[in-house]
C-alpha cells in the first residue's frame, strides 16, 4: 500500500483530518529543507507537498513566485529536490511525500526517468499542476506501475463532466482548490466549500482535500470540518520569506505556524 | 539555396503536408505539440472560449461581421507592394511586401483582436485583458475595447515598458491600463504569465485576448483563423498581381502569430517555399538569442502548449535577447513546431545587426519604415533573393510599422531626444 493511503486510513481510524503542509524546496537554500521537513512532522504534518520551483510558476500568487526565485537562485534543481527527499526517507520512513510543481523541469529529466528515481528515492504521489488528466495519457501509467500516485486539482469552476474524468484518474487524494485565482489569495468561506464537495463525495472515495486560502488555526479548523484533509502553504512560504536572511530560525516559525493548525483541528 | 518545395510530400513521420491544414485535432494537439497544459483552475474558462469559438466560428452572420470590421475598421485588404527598387539593388528575385503596416494601428495585430473582441463581446463580458511585448497586441487590443467600451488591462512586462514607451503611452491614450509586470525576466512570457492569473481570479468577468499563436488550445487556432485572412489576401493578390503563386514566402517568427497568417493558406501549395526568421540576437551560436526552431531548442509545455522551447538542464525556461520585443519570447506557436518537423517550412535566424541593416536599407530605398519585427523577415529576403532569379517572386511579410522603434534605432545611433 502507498504511503499515502496507508496515512488516510490510519487517519480515518482515529477520526482526524489530515493536515498537509507545502513548502517550496530550495527555498531560502537547499541546505534547508530537510530540516523544514522534519519540523512540520513534529509540528503534526501528515503528509508533506514538496514545491518544485519553476522559472514561471503560472497558477501561483505572488508568495510562492518569489519562494520559487528564491529557490532558483540557489540553484535548486529537480534532481537535487529527489536527493532532499532520499536524504528525508533516511529518517522518516513514513510520512508520505507529494511532489508539486510544474511540468517542464519533469519534461527535461525525461518522463521515464523521473518516475525511477522518484520511486526509489521515496515519493509517494506527484501532483503536477499543468497536466491535467487529458494530457497525462503518457506520465499516469508510469506513475502508477511505481506506485506513485497522480494528484490532480479539481477547482470551483470544473464541470460535472470533467470532475467524473478527474477522480477517474485521480489517486492518493484530490486537492480541492477552494478559490478562484491564484495561490495565496484571500480567505475562503468553508459553507461554500462544503457544497462543493458534496457532489464530489458521490464520484469517488478518495480522501478530498482543500487548499488555496488557509491561513491560520481557525481556517484551518473550519475547512478540516468538511474536508478529509486541509492543505497550507502559502501561510508557511510567508514564515520562510519573512526570515530568509535568518533560516536558522525557520523551522521553529514553521512548526508553531502548523503547532497551531493542529491544535484547533484535532480540538 | 534553392527555392524548390521543400522536400518529398510524405514525411518520415508520416504527415502530409494537405493534412496540415486540419490541425489541430479536437483536443488541440498539431502532432506532439500544442494541448492543453494548465492548472485546473484554466480548464472551464478554455472549454467555455472553444465552445463559444466552435459555435461561431463557421456562422455566416459572425464571418461577415469580422470581414465588415477588417474591411472598414482596419482597412482590409491590405496592399501587396512590389519592392522594385530594394528587389533591382539585390540582384535576384522581385521581392513583394504584404503590407500590413498598413493596417489601422499599424500591425497585423488588429486582425486577431478584431475577432477575438467580437467573441469577448458575445460572451457579454465586460473587460479584456492582454498581455504584449513590443507593445503593438496591447495597442490593438485596447483600440477594439476603446471601440466596442470594455475595460481593458494590458500587462507588459516592466523592461518592454522602458523599451516601448511610445506605444505604452498610446495605450493610455486609449483608455487601457498598463500594467508593468516585474517578475522573472520582466518581459512577454512573464507578462503571460501574469495574464493568465488575472483570468483566473476574474473569469466570470474578463476576456483573455491572447495575441500570438501560442497558449492553451484553442487560441493558436483561433489566433491563426483570425489572423489566416493575410495569407487568402496575399493568395489572391500574388494570383492577380504576379500572375501566379510567388515562388517563396518570408516572415518573422516570434510565437508566431504573422508567420502563421501568410503561411496558413498556402500550406498545401508545394512549389511555395516558406521560410519563418526567429530572432538570432547576438547571433545563435552565442546563445543570446530568442530563437527556439532554429537553434534546435528541446522540446518543453510552457504557456499551456507543448512546444520548442529554450530552457535549461534543469528546465527552466531561459532567458531570451533579442533587439525586437515583439519575438523576445523562449517558445512558438505550437504549428510551426509541427511544421518544423515535417519540413514544411524552413525556420532560419537573423542576428540584431543584420535586422538593423535591412530596417535602414527598406527605409532608405523604399520609404517605408518597418517594425524591427518584420526587419528580420527583411534580412532573410537579403539573403535569399541574390540566389534566386529575377523571374522568381518572394512575398514577404511587413507585418507591422516601424514608428515605435524610432526610439530603440536612435539610442543605437547614439541620439537621445
Amino acid at each position: 500500500m502507498n504511503r499515502i493511503d496507508q496515512r488516510f486510513s490510519e487517519l480515518k481510524q482515529q477520526g482526524r483530518k489530515a493536515l498537509i503542509p507545502y513548502i517550496t524546496a530550495g527555498d531560502p537554500a537547499p541546505q534547508y529543507t530537510v530540516g523544514f521537513m522534519h519540523a512540520l512532522v513534529d509540528a503534526g504534518a501528515d503528509i508533506i507537498e514538496l514545491g518544485v520551483p519553476f522559472s514561471d510558476p503560472m497558477a501561483d500568487g505572488p508568495v510562492i513566485q518569489k519562494a520559487c526565485e528564491r529557490a532558483l537562485k540557489k540553484g535548486t534543481r529537480l534532481v537535487d529536490l529527489l536527493d532532499m527527499v532520499a536524504e528525508f526517507r533516511q529518517a522518516d520512513t513514513t510520512t508520505p511525500v507529494v511532489l508539486m510543481g510544474y511540468l517542464n523541469p519533469i519534461e527535461r529529466i525525461g518522463y521515464e526517468a523521473f518516475a525511477d528515481r522518484a520511486a526509489e528515492v521515496g515519493v509517494d504521489g506527484v501532483l503536477v499542476v499543468d497536466m491535467p488528466p487529458e494530457e497525462a495519457d503518457e506520465f499516469g501509467p508510469l506513475l502508477k506501475v511505481r506506485n506513485l500516485a497522480s494528484i490532480f486539482l479539481i477547482a470551483p469552476t470544473t464541470s460535472h463532466a470533467r470532475a467524473a474524468t478527474i477522480c477517474a484518474h485521480g489517486e492518493g487524494y484530490l486537492y480541492y482548490v477552494s478559490l478562484k485565482g491564484v495561490t495565496g489569495a484571500a480567505t475562503l468561506n468553508a459553507s461554500d466549500v462544503a457544497e462543493h464537495l458534496a457532489p464530489l463525495r458521490d464520484m469517488t472515495d478518495l480522501p478530498l482535500c482543500v487548499g488555496f486560502g488557509i491561513r491560520d488555526g481557525v481556517t484551518a479548523a473550519e475547512v478540516a470540518k468538511v474536508a478529509d484533509g486541509v492543505i497550507v502553504g502559502s501561510a508557511l512560504v510567508n514564515r520562510i520569506a519573512e526570515h530568509a536572511e535568518t533560516p536558522e530560525i525557520i523551522a521553529g516559525q514553521l512548526n508553531s505556524v502548523l503547532a497551531e493548525m493542529r491544535t484547533a483541528m484535532d480540538a | 539555396m534553392t527555392v524548390s518545395a521543400t522536400g518529398a510530400h510524405e514525411t518520415v513521420s508520416g504527415t502530409r503536408f494537405s493534412d496540415l491544414t486540419r490541425m489541430p485535432d479536437v483536443r488541440g494537439h498539431f502532432g506532439p505539440y500544442g494541448g492543453r497544459f494548465v492548472s485546473e483552475t484554466l480548464s472551464y474558462a478554455l472549454e467555455d472560449l472553444e465552445k463559444t469559438y466552435l459555435s461561431l466560428r463557421d456562422d455566416p452572420a459572425f464571418q461577415a461581421e469580422f470581414d465588415h470590421d477588417l474591411a472598414h475598421y482596419v482597412g482590409r485588404p491590405s496592399p501587396l507592394y512590389h519592392a522594385e527598387r530594394w528587389s533591382r539593388a539585390l540582384g535576384g528575385a522581385q521581392i513583394w511586401l504584404k503590407r500590413e503596416d498598413l493596417n489601422h494601428t499599424g500591425a497585423h495585430k488588429v486582425n486577431n483582436t478584431i475577432g477575438q473582441a467580437l467573441l469577448a463581446k458575445k460572451t457579454g463580458k465586460p473587460r479584456v485583458i492582454a498581455e504584449t511585448g513590443a507593445g503593438q497586441h496591447g495597442v490593438a487590443t485596447a483600440t477594439v475595447a476603446a471601440r466596442l467600451g470594455l475595460t481593458c488591462d494590458v500587462y507588459m512586462g516592466a523592461e518592454d515598458v522602458q523599451r516601448q514607451k511610445l506605444n505604452v503611452y498610446r495605450m493610455r491614450l486609449l483608455g487601457a491600463r498598463v500594467i508593468p509586470v516585474e517578475s522573472g525576466t520582466r518581459t512577454l512570457k512573464d507578462a503571460m504569465n501574469e495574464a493568465l492569473r488575472d483570468w483566473v481570479t476574474n473569469v466570470d468577468t474578463t476576456f483573455y485576448i491572447i495575441g500570438t499563436v501560442a497558449g492553451p488550445h484553442p487560441y493558436p487556432q483561433l489566433v491563426r483563423d483570425f489572423n489566416a485572412v493575410v495569407g487568402r489576401e496575399a493568395r489572391r493578390q500574388s494570383l492577380e498581381q504576379i500572375g501566379r503563386l510567388p515562388d517563396a514566402l518570408i516572415a518573422c517568427v516570434g510565437g508566431g502569430s504573422n508567420a502563421i497568417g501568410l503561411f496558413y493558406p498556402f500550406v498545401e501549395d508545394d512549389a511555395v517555399a516558406m521560410y519563418g526568421v526567429e530572432a538570432g540576437g547576438d547571433g545563435v551560436e552565442t546563445g543570446r538569442h530568442a530563437a527556439p526552431l532554429s537553434s534546435n531548442a528541446p522540446r518543453g509545455v510552457l504557456h499551456g502548449n507543448r512546444t520548442y522551447l529554450m530552457s535549461d538542464d534543469a528546465g527552466q525556461v531561459s532567458d531570451t535577447h533579442s533587439i525586437s520585443a515583439g519575438l523576445d519570447y523562449p517558445g512558438v506557436g505550437p504549428e510551426h513546431a509541427l511544421w518544423k518537423d515535417v519540413g514544411r517550412v524552413n525556420y532560419v535566424a537573423a542576428n540584431d545587426k543584420e535586422v538593423l541593416e535591412a530596417f535602414r536599407e527598406l527605409t532608405q530605398m523604399e520609404g517605408i519604415m518597418p517594425a524591427l519585427e518584420s526587419a528580420h523577415a527583411l534580412a532573410h529576403a537579403k539573403v535569399l533573393a541574390p540566389t534566386m532569379r529575377s523571374d522568381q517572386h518572394i512575398v514577404v511579410n511587413l507585418s507591422g510599422r516601424g514608428d515605435k522603434d524610432i526610439m530603440t534605432v536612435a539610442r543605437i545611433d547614439g541620439i537621445e531626444f
